[in-house]
């Protein structure tokens, strides 16, 4: 009885041991989950979404404080794919933290400009370069669109310009999704084919590169 | 010896469509008013402009220089003025404009000295053949664009083998193979040249089955030029035998790796319009500057002609009888895997090899049948016909559910857009479409994805930073405080105030400031100056009495 007791309380002590350890060695740093999110959202650290940035927003969601919803600079893309990691169903944006909008960069007018420096301060990503009493201006390959430094300048001189489509920056569109009406397809259809020869039939060569 | 072929999967057999623009011989097109050279025609880096507007210039000069190792240099194709170096339409299925060297053709299409001067080549370097090739603007004529030069480097000695590649497999297009009828001895001497700057001995060039013409002029060709290493191979007629890959596995039954280059099994391949050009660049000084174009469909004679790059489509389908107002739709390139132009004021570049004008035949499976889309009924037909191998029904699947993690994972990179599987759909779905869509949304989502890491980056700094400045500024108020508690006796402490007191008089003083730009004004604009200046004296002076009023006051104990 007692052997049993003191060979229990013995492998208690070691596995103690060996458990505390590890909790010390295998320390993970920080929350992987808040990272992965973290990883998924834009970066824009607009401040929609209430929280002060991406990284706030993502321990949000991580913690399900905040609904994955919340984030219009992400839009569906980033909603869908943030409901793909959580194993959640994609949800529409919630309208009250905005809409979703085209890639946009900020644009100082400056001729208007005072040199305040108070973008500079909001700027979150420090894309506006400007000293005191200087005019600024915006690194409009950094910007991310947020909109943060419109709101405190003194002279609205600040704009936020849609960025034009780019060869760089264009796709393909999607293709057209089938008509809904596929009755009257069916008729387009039949109308074509009339007017088709034989000879314009596609054909398959099943025995299509044959060596020689 | 006969050389043992092998086959490629799928593939289909379409109507070639080609006795139209060989019927007649080959002609030179009409000098436009207007030259067009995109800064962008190749692949890699735009090409730098080193004209001005307003400059004259040579047929053959340079008007743009390669932007770095992976580009090529524009030459002039006619000589003329500079009118500008701005956004114009250029080929591009987006329509969207680039920057573009606009040259209006003064009609005399002077050379400069050197060019069309005969060269001795027998005498140069590998080195100097490349260097030759590069400056001249050669870049890969069958489609691609890429710097030629580059696919003439063999430092490693990867390269065993050099395929010409004649297989014009495409319905419509015929620039290449008017080209070997017209040119054949050029370009074998060009695929000498070639196998000089790799330094190998074993070339192969391909040419299909139904071109028995052609063949025999190149094989002429061959015994003229004493290419004895030299194999001519015929190529079964199936689409698409004339891609690299296709022909590759054809000629070697080797596949390229998946998302590999030829280089990887030892292979270079080249397009017998390239040929052509190295040796016009080699042999007589010209740099790429003109080139065959088939224009097909409805014009009245379609034909190949001999164009000057940045020639506008518009130019060529009127001298080929095509009617510009009734224009519906133009195709650049082949009806499988050309694009349709959204104005016909673009230019031709060095990669244009068709233009198919108002192409209605049912056989193009490129846009017109969108519209008529009908459900997938998972025939299977597709992958039949793929020539890749690949599963073209799973990858429209993944494709149309914007699955672009999975549908990675079924090679879509691996896809050449060949339009095979579009082709044979019953449906008639734009197959292509989809994959092209899923492409290029991945690469933009990729750089979207660079661009947010960059920004976390920064704003993680931006963070770390104003942390920073916290600190420093706490650090700072500390020492100040030290120093004012350090200072013992009430008389330091005066006189560091006075100090104080005594600089900030001192700026106020000095703080005169001297006006720029008063030259040439007119009286009223002096008068309203001395105004300003009165009333800013007499405010200063109010201020300074003011101050100086408190201090005593407040100097009172």
């Amino acid at each position: 009885m007692l052997t049993a007791v003191i060979a229990l309380a013995v492998l208690a002590v070691i596995f103690g041991l060996a458990l505390g350890y590890a909790a010390v060695r295998f320390k993970v740093e920080g929350d992987p989950l808040v990272e992965k999110i973290d990883a998924l959202l834009p970066q824009t650290q607009c401040g929609q979404c209430t929280y002060a940035g991406c990284r706030p927003y993502a321990e949000a969601i991580a913690k399900g404080e905040a609904d994955i919803n919340q984030c219009p600079p992400g839009g569906e893309t980033t909603i869908i794919a943030l409901a793909d990691l959580l194993g959640r169903d994609p949800k529409p944006l919630n309208p009250e933290h905005g809409e979703e909008k085209g890639k946009r960069v900020a644009v100082i007018d400056e001729e208007v400009c005072i040199g305040c420096t108070l973008c500079i301060q909001a700027c979150p990503v420090d894309a506006i370069l400007g000293a005191p009493k200087q005019m600024h201006t915006v690194i409009e390959d950094e910007c991310t669109g947020c909109d943060l430094c419109v709101p405190p300048c003194p002279v609205d001189c600040i704009d936020m310009v849609e960025v034009k489509s780019s060869l760089d920056s264009w796709t393909w569109n999607f293709p057209e999704q089938l008509p809904k009406n596929l009755a009257s397809l069916a008729n387009q259809r039949r109308d074509s084919d009339a007017n088709r020869t034989d000879d314009d039939q596609p054909t398959i060569s099943k025995k299509a590169g044959t060596g020689s | 010896m006969m050389r043992r072929l092998f086959n490629f999967p799928g593939g289909v057999r379409l109507r070639e469509h080609k006795r139209e623009s060989t019927s007649s011989p080959v002609a030179r097109a009409q000098l436009p008013e207007k030259i067009i050279l995109p800064l962008h025609q190749h692949i890699g880096v735009p090409a730098k402009p080193v004209v001005n507007p307003g400059e004259q210039v040579l047929k053959g000069q340079i008007v743009a220089e390669a932007g770095n190792n992976i580009s090529a240099p524009i030459h002039a194709s006619t000589s003329g003025k500079v009118l500008a170096i701005e956004d114009h339409a250029i080929p591009h299925p987006s329509g969207l404009p680039a920057r573009s060297i606009i040259i209006d053709v003064d009609g005399k299409d002077e050379a400069t000295d050197s060019y069309g001067t005969a060269r001795d080549s027998s005498a140069l370097t590998a080195e100097q053949l490349r260097e030759a090739v590069k400056d001249s603007g050669i870049v890969g004529l069958g489609g691609a664009g890429f710097p030629s030069y580059l696919k003439l480097t063999n430092e490693q000695n990867k390269v065993a083998t050099l395929i010409l590649n004649g297989v014009e497999c495409e319905p419509y297009i015929t620039c290449d193979q008017m080209l070997m009828r017209n040119h054949a001895l050029e370009i074998v001497r060009g695929l000498q040249i070639m196998q000089r700057a790799l330094g190998i001995q074993q070339a192969i060039v391909a040419i299909e089955n139904n071109k028995p013409k052609e063949l025999e002029l190149m094989q002429h060709a061959i015994y003229e030029a004493e290419a004895d290493n030299v194999e001519l191979v015929q190529v079964p007629t199936v689409y698409p035998a004339g891609g690299e890959k296709q022909l590759i596995q054809t000629l070697t039954g080797k596949e390229v790796p998946s998302q590999g280059l030829p280089m990887d099994i030892g292979i270079v391949c080249h397009n017998v319009g390239t040929a052509y050009a190295i040796t016009r660049a080699i042999e007589h000084n010209e740099p790429l500057i003109s080139r065959y174009i088939t224009i097909a469909g409805s014009v009245a004679k379609a034909q190949v002609l001999e164009v000057p790059i940045g020639t506008p489509v518009s130019h060529l389908i009127e001298q080929c009888g095509g009617n510009r107002k009734t224009l519906s739709r133009v195709i650049m390139g082949g009806p499988m895997m050309g694009f349709a132009l959204h104005d016909d004021e673009v230019p031709v570049v060095k990669t244009t090899n068709c233009i198919l004008v108002n192409s209605v035949i049912s056989d193009v499976p490129l846009p017109s049948r969108s519209n008529f889309a009908m459900p997938c009924i998972r025939c299977g037909a597709c992958t039949q016909a793929c020539p890749v191998g690949l599963l073209p029904q799973q990858l429209y699947w993944y494709a149309r559910a914007k699955e672009f993690d999975k549908i990675q994972d079924y090679d879509l990179f691996d896809c050449i857009e060949c339009g095979c599987c579009d082709y044979v759909c019953p449906s008639q779905i734009p197959l292509v479409q989809y994959y092209r869509y899923a492409k290029s949304t991945i690469w933009q989502q990729e750089k979207e994805k660079t661009f947010s890491d960059i920004s976390r980056q920064r704003h993680e700094f931006h963070n770390y930073r104003l942390e920073r400045e916290k600190k420093e500024r706490e650090l700072r108020h500390k020492q100040k405080r030290q120093v004012v508690e350090g200072t013992s006796t009430q008389d330091d402490k005066k006189a560091a105030i006075q100090a104080a007191m005594d600089r900030v008089r001192k700026k106020r003083d000095h703080s005169e400031v001297k006006p720029k730009n008063v030259d040439n004004l007119t009286d009223q604009q002096r008068k309203l100056i001395e105004e300003v200046e009165a009333r800013r004296k007499k405010k200063l002076e109010e201020i300074k009495h003011d101050t100086d009023n408190n201090e005593v006051e407040s100097r009172k104990p």
